[in-house]
């Protein structure tokens, strides 16, 4: 103990990960309202385990209980169908690696990127399925190490590293599929 | 390297993830591949658009206001023994002393149920509160090599984990609580629409006891220590039941 009560010591540790968690709670939950229910709760059982935190790296530890949080609100929230497990092993690379190569260079990504602003962006990756959705956002907007996200949503760096890539290429079809239909802001 | 492997790499080259090795590789295939160089840029690019649009969402103060004041309330229902002063330590210390030594010597029996009364007192607590607070589980998995992995890391030491779907009790899920003024592995059990929660933490000692069962406020309660750890199954299963999932934990077929 270093005198300081245990509020003290774990808000020193917690609220200036809040940005991240917050960040991470409204991508997974999808609006403003569900995204601070789940902040809260997560913040609660962080506390409440905060004793049993021993690691260094708070910014994960947090990460993965918001996590966690927004998973039992999920199946709470009669919304299992977004739960489906998802086989990495059955949905076996070889194939698509032959369809990407064709896909580049019949459409090239750089002239869609060109055009995708803000908006549409947010709206593709909205769109992706969670599983790829969190490992997007835990890269891309928290510049988080494969290491880190592996810890974060507990499973293997190899896992990782193909929903990541799958991610990516759903976030891309996505894009390309809103801009060729025209809905554009 | 063919592209087959520099495809499958080809993301972790873009994080700058790769080892060494592979990336000096990787290099020299992209070098000579168009296609592969191809995807690299793409990637890139995706990357960089989503940096631009900085779609990052902040929290407002509203919410961490809301927060802050939900800690606190949380914080007043938290036991505080370090509110008191050093001396009021010392003093409860000493007292304390003496009713151990005293319970010690001279009803060493009594001292167990004392013991005993406290931790079922906890131990129901934390499960009405487990189910009330709906907090059943941290990691929802009916599979032991999902819940052994977690608990790694978070604890000192390595509960037990097994299922027993065929007998009719089977795994739902895992989760840290507080027991004794330490983390303790809750691992959370089903049977028909009752659940369980057993508890499970290193014992001082290394001496087995047999089952013991207890009953709190209509909750059944079996506890026993084995192989060094303290076990304390709680439902509001009936007594058999309960008996039953409890010899299953400690020979697991």
């Amino acid at each position: 103990m270093d005198g300081k009560s245990k509020l003290a010591r774990f808000e020193a540790c917690a609220l200036p990960h809040m940005d991240a968690s917050y960040n991470l709670a409204r991508w997974l939950a999808r609006n403003d309202h569900d995204a601070e229910d789940i902040m809260q709760e997560a913040y609660l059982r962080a506390f409440r385990f905060f004793d049993g935190f021993r690691g260094t790296d708070a910014r994960a530890w947090l990460l993965a209980i918001v996590r966690n949080t927004f998973y039992t609100w999920l199946t709470q929230n009669g919304a299992r169908g977004l739960l489906m497990p998802f086989d990495e092993e059955i949905h076996g690379h070889t194939a698509e690696h032959g369809a990407i190569s064709v896909a580049v260079i019949t459409n090239p990504e750089t002239l869609m990127l060109q055009q995708a602003d803000q908006k549409l962006l947010r709206q593709a990756l909205e769109a992706i399925p969670v599983e790829f959705r969190e490992v997007v956002v835990l890269r891309e907007l928290e510049d988080m190490s494969y290491k880190q996200i592996a810890e974060i949503i507990n499973l293997p760096i190899g896992t990782v590293m193909s929903r990541l890539a799958r991610g990516r290429k759903k976030l891309s079809e996505c894009l390309a599929e809103t801009i060729k239909t025209g809905v554009s802001p | 390297m063919n592209c087959k492997d520099a495809q499958n790499l080809v993301h972790a080259y873009a994080d700058k993830e790769l080892e060494l090795l592979k990336s000096l590789e990787m290099d020299e295939h992209l070098k000579s591949c168009p296609v592969c160089t191809q995807i690299l840029d793409n990637t890139l690019e995706l990357r960089s658009a989503l940096k631009v649009a900085d779609l990052a969402y902040q929290p407002g103060r509203a919410l961490k206001s809301r927060i802050h004041t939900a800690l606190k309330k949380a914080d007043r229902a938290e036991p505080k023994p370090s509110r008191f002063l050093p001396w009021a330590w010392l003093n409860a210390g000493a007292a304390l002393a003496v009713v151990i030594v005293l319970t010690w010597a001279v009803v060493p029996l009594l001292s167990t149920h004392t013991e005993d009364n406290l931790v079922a007192q906890e131990v129901v607590s934390n499960h009405v509160r487990s189910l009330l607070a709906s907090h059943l589980t941290d990691v929802m998995s009916s599979d032991q090599h999902t819940v052994k992995p977690w608990f790694s890391g978070k604890l000192d030491f390595s509960p037990p984990v097994e299922d027993f779907v065929p007998q009719g009790f089977p795994l739902i899920g895992c989760r840290l609580d507080y027991l004794k003024n330490k983390t303790v592995a809750a691992l959370v059990y089903q049977h028909r629409q009752h659940y369980i929660n057993l508890f499970v933490w290193p014992a001082d000692t290394g001496s087995a006891t047999a089952p013991k069962v207890l009953s709190r406020q209509g909750y059944q309660m079996v506890h026993w220590t084995q192989s060094g750890m303290h076990f304390w199954a709680v439902s509001e299963l009936n007594q058999d039941e309960l008996r039953q999932f409890a010899s299953l934990v400690q020979q697991p077929t």
